[in-house]
Formats: C-alpha cells, structure tokens, sequence
C-alpha cells in the first residue's frame, strides 16, 4: 500500500513537472523563431513595434513593465509592511483578527474591478493636477500597489508573527523600547519571510493584465515621465492575440518568452537583496 | 548594602495570587539563590525585579521595592532605564539572529554608544569578561545563531553586561547546558561576582549550594526562608525547607 501511494505521488509529481516543461517548450517553440529571424538584439532593444510591416521591437514594452512593477512596489511595500508591523506589532491582538481577513479578502476581488475603479476615478484626478493623459505608469502603479497590498501584508504579518517571541523579551530585556526591538531585532528576524511577500507581490505585478490594459493607457512609445502612457509586456499579448496571425502570432508568443525571464530576473535580484549579509 | 529590598511584594496574574507577602534583602555584590519547587514564583519574582511582568496582559504588582533605594513599582518608573540597570538572562539562550558583534553592541547602541565612540572597546571588553574573547575574536561577524548553545548563553551574558547594570538576574541560565557547561559558567558567575549583584533562580539545589553566597526557598508564592546558603543548608528553621532540601518534599 505504502508503495503504491508513493508510486502515485511520484507519478503526480512527473506529470505536473511535465507539463510544466511542455508548456514553456511549446512557448519558446513558438517565440524562438521569430526572435531568431528579427535577431534578438533587435528584438529586445528595438524600439519600433508595427506588426503589420513587420517591425518587432518590444523595447519599449519591456520598460513599460519595468516601471509598472517598480512603481508598485515603490507605493506597495512600505505601506504594506507598515501595515504588517502595526498589525502585528502594535495593534491589540483583536484588531488583527478583524483586519487581517479583511485585508485578505481584498485579494479576492477581479481585477477588473480594480481597473475599472482606477480608470473612474483614479485617472481623472491624475490627469486634472498633474496632467499628461491620466491613463499612465502613475495610474497603474497605484493600483497594482493596491492590488498587491494583501499579498505583501498578509504574508509579512505571518513572517513577524513567527519570529521566536523569546527575541522580543530578550531586546525588552536590554532596556529597548518595543519600537527599537521592532526595528532592530523583529524586522531583520522576519527579513526572508517579508521578502517573500514581497516577490510574491511582485509577481503578481508583473503578471497581472486586465487592470494594466485598462489603467496604463497601452501607448507603445517608450514613455518619458511616470505621467506617460506605457503598455506593458502582458499588455502586448493580451491585445494583440486576438488578430495575430503568422510573424505577428509568433512575436507574441517570443515576448511571452521575454517574460519568462523578465520574471526570473526580478527574482533572482530580489533574492540577492534577501540573501545580503545583515 | 542592599541592591534590592523587597517588602510585602504581592503579585497576581489576574485572579491567581502568584506571589503572597514577600519580603526580601539581596545584598550587593553577592550571589543570591531562589529554590523551590516548579511553579513557586520564582521566575515570576525574578522578572518583577525588571518588570518583565509587565508584558503580560492582566498581570499586577503590589507592594514596595526597592533597588539601591528607588521605587520600581508603580507607573511613573522608566522601564529603559529600569532594563538597563537590571539585566536579564534567560533559561534558553537568546541571541538575537545577528552578528557576534551586533550582538553585544545591542545594548551600548540603544543607550546611544555610537561605532567609534568606544563601542568596539566595550564589545571586546564585555567579551573578554565571559571568556568568549579568545574563541571569537575572529568570528565576530558571524551569526550568534551559529555558535554553541554554552557560547550562545556567554554570548547572553556578555550582550546583558554590555549596558553596565548593577543587578544581574538569571532564570535558571544552565538548564539548556550539559554538566561540564555548567560547572564553567558557574566559575564565570564567580569571576563576575566582584562587579554585579547576582540574582539567580535554579531548579538544582547543589547548583544552589555551589554558587550562592545566600539563599531563599520559596513555595507556592511564599518566600518560607532566606539567609546565608550554609545555614539553609545545613540548619533549615523551617521544617517546609527541610523538607525540600533532603528531598521529602515535590
Ligand atoms: N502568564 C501567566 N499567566 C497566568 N499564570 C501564570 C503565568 N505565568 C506563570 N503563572 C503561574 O504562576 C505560578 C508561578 O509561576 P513561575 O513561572 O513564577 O514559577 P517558577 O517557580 O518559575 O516555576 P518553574 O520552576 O517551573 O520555572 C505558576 O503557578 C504558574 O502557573
Ligand atoms: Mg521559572
């Protein structure tokens, strides 16, 4: 019996790395070739995209992401980890049991909703006092900060609330007050648990599309001030793919493929944060 | 004179009378040793003395005491500093997950000792004084965490010297060590001896035979008996702490 459960576990775990791997192998089948005939260095740094006479160049897409996600994070991770520490910290333990399920249930909304509130409410006012078109990298950065708040919070209320209490006492101990103890000894404890909210946060910026393409304008200039349009790599897939056809289709799927390792990167270099000695 | 001068001390963890009339001189620059059997109060006497008590939610004290002639209990006394003239450490090792180095600084850091303006000189000394300085004086940028449970506790011993207190309060500071660990930190008890008041809390009675200069044995939240170890030892006058000590007793 033992071994039959094992078999089967062991089976499950091949076929999801299976299809996994068939699913990227398919995705770079179809992406390489067209990065191979435009040269990838035109690919990635070009900055002309015109499907129709064949210009692929998604240099400006890829800043798009970039900034997006940079400014969600920016937005994002200081309120969302403040959020966590006064929580978790400082708040009556009651409060917490309020708050952080309905902080989580945020996560539960489409995200649809978010673009459609950001677009009603958020762009108007963004394009009144400071101008530009409203529907840009400003916009969309707010509202994927908001977006990815439950995220960042929920998981670094959970990495505070893991670190060993005796570390507390023990600072407390010293003659710290809970604030230096906090700053000190809690939030370097809690450092990688924090961080991986973090990521995960991340992630989902990069990731995320509907609400992008209703929020950031799709513009596929390489935008100049947080106030500009920009259309991001997600973006790009998602408008164009119900038209594409033949260099067009596989362009498409070569900037999933850009995406692919956009992604690894952001990790890699957050990890490298993580990871930087204390 | 005396360091901490405790009269009718009552305490409670909400309805639970945890500590009943205490009354209690620990002389300066001495070793004094709390016994009793498991849940007598002793840890909770121990940490009215830095009012770690305070962190719990519903607790209270109630009474009179004193260290070197100042009131601690009641709400107009600053705890920082209280903490840092009354230091602690714990039955488990502690270290925070940082650097030897950082480790030890802590304390100097908070109470505004900046890099530089002799904080390497305090960490060296404060290592030195636990006989750590020799086995770490070239590992100070590695992870306390890393270090041996025996290191980890000198290491806690070190890091509360580290703010200069006067008072030093151990909660049983050798029950995660083995024998040997043990026996050393005891000698380093007594090299520490000269300069801090000790007050120790332990669950072995050789162990409170061994270091203390003067010994107290409580049972369920009363202090029965206080005086010189020898005389506890060898002529209890009360029959609970013969009892206790010949071992008829919990
Ligand atoms: N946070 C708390 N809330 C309620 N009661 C507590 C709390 N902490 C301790 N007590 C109770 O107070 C009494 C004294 O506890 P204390 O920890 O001081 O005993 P102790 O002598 O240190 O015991 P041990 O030798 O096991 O460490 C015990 O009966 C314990 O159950
Ligand atoms: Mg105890």
């Amino acid at each position: 019996m033992d071994r039959f459960i094992s078999k089967l576990l062991f089976l499950a775990a091949c076929s999801s790395t299976a299809i996994l791997a068939l699913i990227a192998l398919f995705i770079f089948k179809e992406g390489l070739p067209i990065m191979a005939k435009t040269g990838i260095g035109h690919f990635i740094l070009g900055k002309e995209w015109a499907p129709l006479s064949g210009q692929f160049g998604i240099y400006a897409f890829i800043i798009g992401s970039l900034w997006v996600t940079i400014g969600a994070l920016i937005f994002g991770v200081p309120l969302g980890v403040s959020c966590a520490v006064f929580l978790a910290e400082f708040a009556p333990p009651k409060w917490v049991g309020v708050l952080k399920p309905a902080i989580e249930l945020l996560a539960g909304i489409p995200s649809v909703v978010y673009g459609f509130l950001g677009v009603m409410w958020l762009a108007p006012i963004i394009r009144e006092h400071l101008g530009g078109p409203g529907l840009s990298i400003l916009a969309a950065s707010i509202v994927l900060a908001i977006m990815i708040l439950p995220t960042i919070v929920s998981v670094s209320i959970d990495a505070i609330q893991a670190v060993p209490k005796s570390y507390k006492e023990g600072s407390l101990a010293l003659g710290a007050t809970a604030w230096q103890s906090t700053w000190r000894v809690i939030l370097p404890a809690a450092k990688s648990g924090i961080l991986a909210g973090v990521i995960l946060g991340m992630g989902r910026a990069v990731g995320e599309t509907m609400a992008v393409i209703m929020i950031s304008g799709n513009a596929t200039t390489i935008p100049h001030s947080p106030l500009d349009s920009v259309r991001t790599l997600t973006a790009n897939i998602a408008i164009e793919m119900g038209y594409a056809v033949g260099d067009h289709r596989q362009a498409l799927f070569a900037t999933g493929v850009v995406l692919f390792f956009f992604i690894m990167i952001l990790n890699t270099v957050a990890l490298k944060f993580a990871r930087r000695k204390f | 004179m005396s360091a901490i001068t405790c009269k009718e001390l009552n305490f409670y963890y909400g309805n639970f009378h945890a500590l009943k009339g205490v009354n209690l001189n620990v002389s300066e620059k001495r070793i004094t040793a709390l016994i009793g059997p498991s849940g007598c109060g002793k840890s909770t006497l121990l940490r009215v003395f830095n009012r770690m008590n305070d962190l719990i939610i519903g607790s209270r004290a109630a009474g009179d005491v004193k260290i070197f002639g100042e009131q601690i209990l009641g709400d107009g006394v600053e705890l920082t500093g209280l903490r840092k003239r009354v230091g602690m450490v714990f039955q488990r090792p502690n270290p925070f997950p940082l650097s030897v180095f950082e480790n030890v600084a802590y304390g100097p850091r908070i109470h505004g000792l900046k890099r530089g303006g002799g904080l390497e000189r305090t960490v060296r000394e404060c290592l030195e004084s636990v006989g750590l300085w020799n086995d770490l004086k070239d590992h100070l940028k590695e992870n306390a965490l890393s270090l041996s449970g025996e290191q980890q506790q000198r290491l806690c011993i070190a890091r509360t010297v580290a703010t200069r207190p006067d008072i030093l309060l151990m909660d049983e500071p050798c029950s995660a060590l083995d024998p040997q660990a043990t026996a050393r930190i005891e000698e380093l008890m007594q090299d520490l001896k000269s300069n801090y008041t000790i007050l120790i809390v332990t669950h072995n009675m050789q162990q409170a035979a061994r270091v203390s200069d003067d010994c107290g044995f409580m049972l369920m939240g009363e202090l029965v008996e206080f005086g010189d170890t020898n005389r506890i030892f060898t002529a209890p006058a009360d029959k609970r702490t013969e009892d206790y000590i010949t071992g008829r007793y919990g």
